[in-house]
């Protein structure tokens, strides 16, 4: 066949192939990608979903730096049982903020898209200093020594403006207030009103976390825990079945 | 090419490619394979008019067989509640104290129970309900807050000392640090030992009464027995939520403690039929009034 002949000058040019090759993918690419910036059914509009504060910000890096994503998911599947022991499936929305997502592939612990609330801030304390102690059954590895680094939140700013750059609605205002707004969070005792102006009245929540005093990355990472799947209140909100 | 190697009769054509006299066959590919090939191609096209798949202009198409993961749970769970709808409503219209009666609706209750027990309540009280430091145990006949099933059903439903439920249970002792000098905290520990058991110094004890008396009493009752209308619990029984022991009580009057039990009822987390469920479950454990 002429066309299988015409395949020997590729075949032979190890530049030409290459470009080819690229040409082929990129096509792929933009096949399988750009629809999903313009079609209405992936960018569905939820109200509530709200960027993560400087706290919960870094709770989250936390939780990325010690690899909790390995064992733990963060997406509940559109099944019956999923949605029975984890709560209302996950909609694309409640992690548009998230870069990276954390998804997760596998589950050897629970999934943890909406575990915010579900335990006491005492219990997530007792929990990561020795997992074994509440639930005896888990494999879980100890995280008590989070509760001994202490963090200041200097770098918050940092971190929201390159999320800002990537999309995440981040106002100059929080960047700026990044460090205050982070030590607030952890303070009940503090001047929080700024906080809460910022990032809404409803769904911050403003506690001690690990209950001892200053800022420790146990705090930062229970304040992320306890907002997770928090920000949709499905009792007052159908998504769209069709999507 | 000098050294030609020698065709077989039989063997098949080559592609004509050689490299240092090595030559290359050209075998066809087995005609089932080939077939196997174009078929799914064919089945590949078709699944993409059947599923939702080709983007548009504000949506991909839908196909043809109308699939949605999320219309298809929504049915899933609607089957199952529909199955359970008639079991549920008894449940959800019985006066609580006569659930135990029908053995019916005792036998589905306290089966549903353990399972939603197992899920959502194991995690703090254990899966054998025996609890732990901290989180209560639902076996002994030593209540917080009544273990009645209505109370205990008042506790699934709303929680305990949470921000999310405004009915939730709520009451906080002080952290007597702040408000007792050290010598009287001391003292009133080894009162508070005494009522169900040996102090670590009888010499402190009675001047501990006087302290308990002023301080304590109020909420703790002048006997010590405790009062369930304020969550405060009883100082004489011997059983203890965080400890017994010198140190753990000190820790508890000096800093006071702060329990958590999370709302069951906030954002439908648990169905009315669920939470009825539980709490029967949890009454009939052992330690039910």
């Amino acid at each position: 066949m002429a066309i299988l002949d015409k395949h020997k000058i590729l075949e032979t040019n190890a530049t030409l192939l290459l470009i080819c090759s690229f040409l082929v993918v990129t096509i792929g690419g933009i096949v399988q990608i750009a629809p999903l910036f313009w079609l209405e059914n992936t960018i569905e509009d939820v109200e509530g979903v709200r960027p993560y504060t400087p706290l919960e910000m870094a709770g989250r890096e936390i939780y990325i730096r010690e690899g909790c994503y390995v064992c733990h998911s963060q997406m509940i599947r559109p099944m019956r049982d999923e949605v029975e022991r984890y709560g209302h499936y996950s909609l694309a929305a409640e992690s548009k903020y998230d870069h990276p997502f954390q998804w997760g592939s596998k589950r050897t612990g629970p999934d943890l898209a909406r575990v915010g609330g579900r335990y006491s801030d005492d219990w997530h304390v007792d929990h990561l200093r020795d997992p074994q102690a509440v639930v005896p059954e888990s494999v879980m590895p100890k995280y008590g020594f989070l509760e001994n680094r202490m963090i200041e939140g200097e770098y918050m700013g940092d971190i929201m403006a390159a999320n800002a750059v990537v999309g995440v609605p981040y106002t100059a205002e929080m960047i700026e207030n990044a460090q205050s707004d982070f030590l607030a969070q952890a303070d009940p005792d503090s001047d929080y009103d700024g906080l809460l102006e910022r990032y809404g009245e409803e769904g911050v929540n403003v506690r001690n976390f690990d209950g001892q005093p200053g800022v420790s990355e146990a705090d930062a990472l229970i304040a992320y825990l306890q907002m997770l799947g928090t920000l949709v209140d499905f009792s007052a909100f159908t998504p769209d079945a069709s999507r | 090419m000098t050294n030609k190697s020698k065709k077989f009769e039989g063997d098949p054509n080559t592609t004509g490619h050689s490299w240092d006299g090595i030559e290359e066959f050209d075998n066809p590919m087995p005609r089932w394979w080939l077939w196997v090939f174009y078929a799914t191609i064919i089945w590949g096209v078709g699944y993409t008019i059947a599923y939702p798949a080709w983007p548009g202009v504000s949506s991909a198409t839908a196909g043809l067989v109308g699939w949605s993961s999320r219309a298809d749970v929504v049915e899933e769970i609607q089957i199952a509640e529909e199955r359970l709808a008639p079991i549920n409503a008894k449940l959800e219209a019985a006066e609580l104290t006569q659930i135990a009666a029908d053995e019916e609706l005792n036998s589905y209750a306290t089966s549903a129970g353990a399972a939603v027990f197992k899920t959502f309540c194991a995690q703090c009280h254990g899966s054998g309900a025996a609890g732990g430091v901290g989180y209560p145990n639902l076996l002994d006949n030593d209540w917080l807050w009544g273990g009645d099933i209505e109370n205990i059903y008042l506790t699934v439903k709303h929680g305990i000392r949470n921000e999310e439920d405004d009915d939730a249970r709520y009451s906080e002792m002080p952290a007597f640090g702040e408000l007792l000098e050290k010598e009287e905290i001391e003292q009133v520990v080894n009162y508070v030992m005494s009522l169900s058991g040996d102090p670590v110094d009888a010499s402190l004890v009675d001047a501990g009464a006087v302290v308990y008396e002023d301080n304590c009493s109020a909420c703790h009752m002048e006997n010590g027995t405790g009062d369930r209308e304020q969550g405060a619990p009883n100082l004489v029984d011997a059983l203890w939520l965080y400890g017994g022991d010198y140190a753990s009580i000190k820790e508890t009057v000096t800093y006071s403690r702060y329990g958590v039990m999370p709302s069951w009822s906030y954002r439908d987390r648990l169905s009315e039929a669920q939470i009825r469920a539980v709490s029967s479950y949890v009454h009939q454990l052992g330690g039910g009034e």
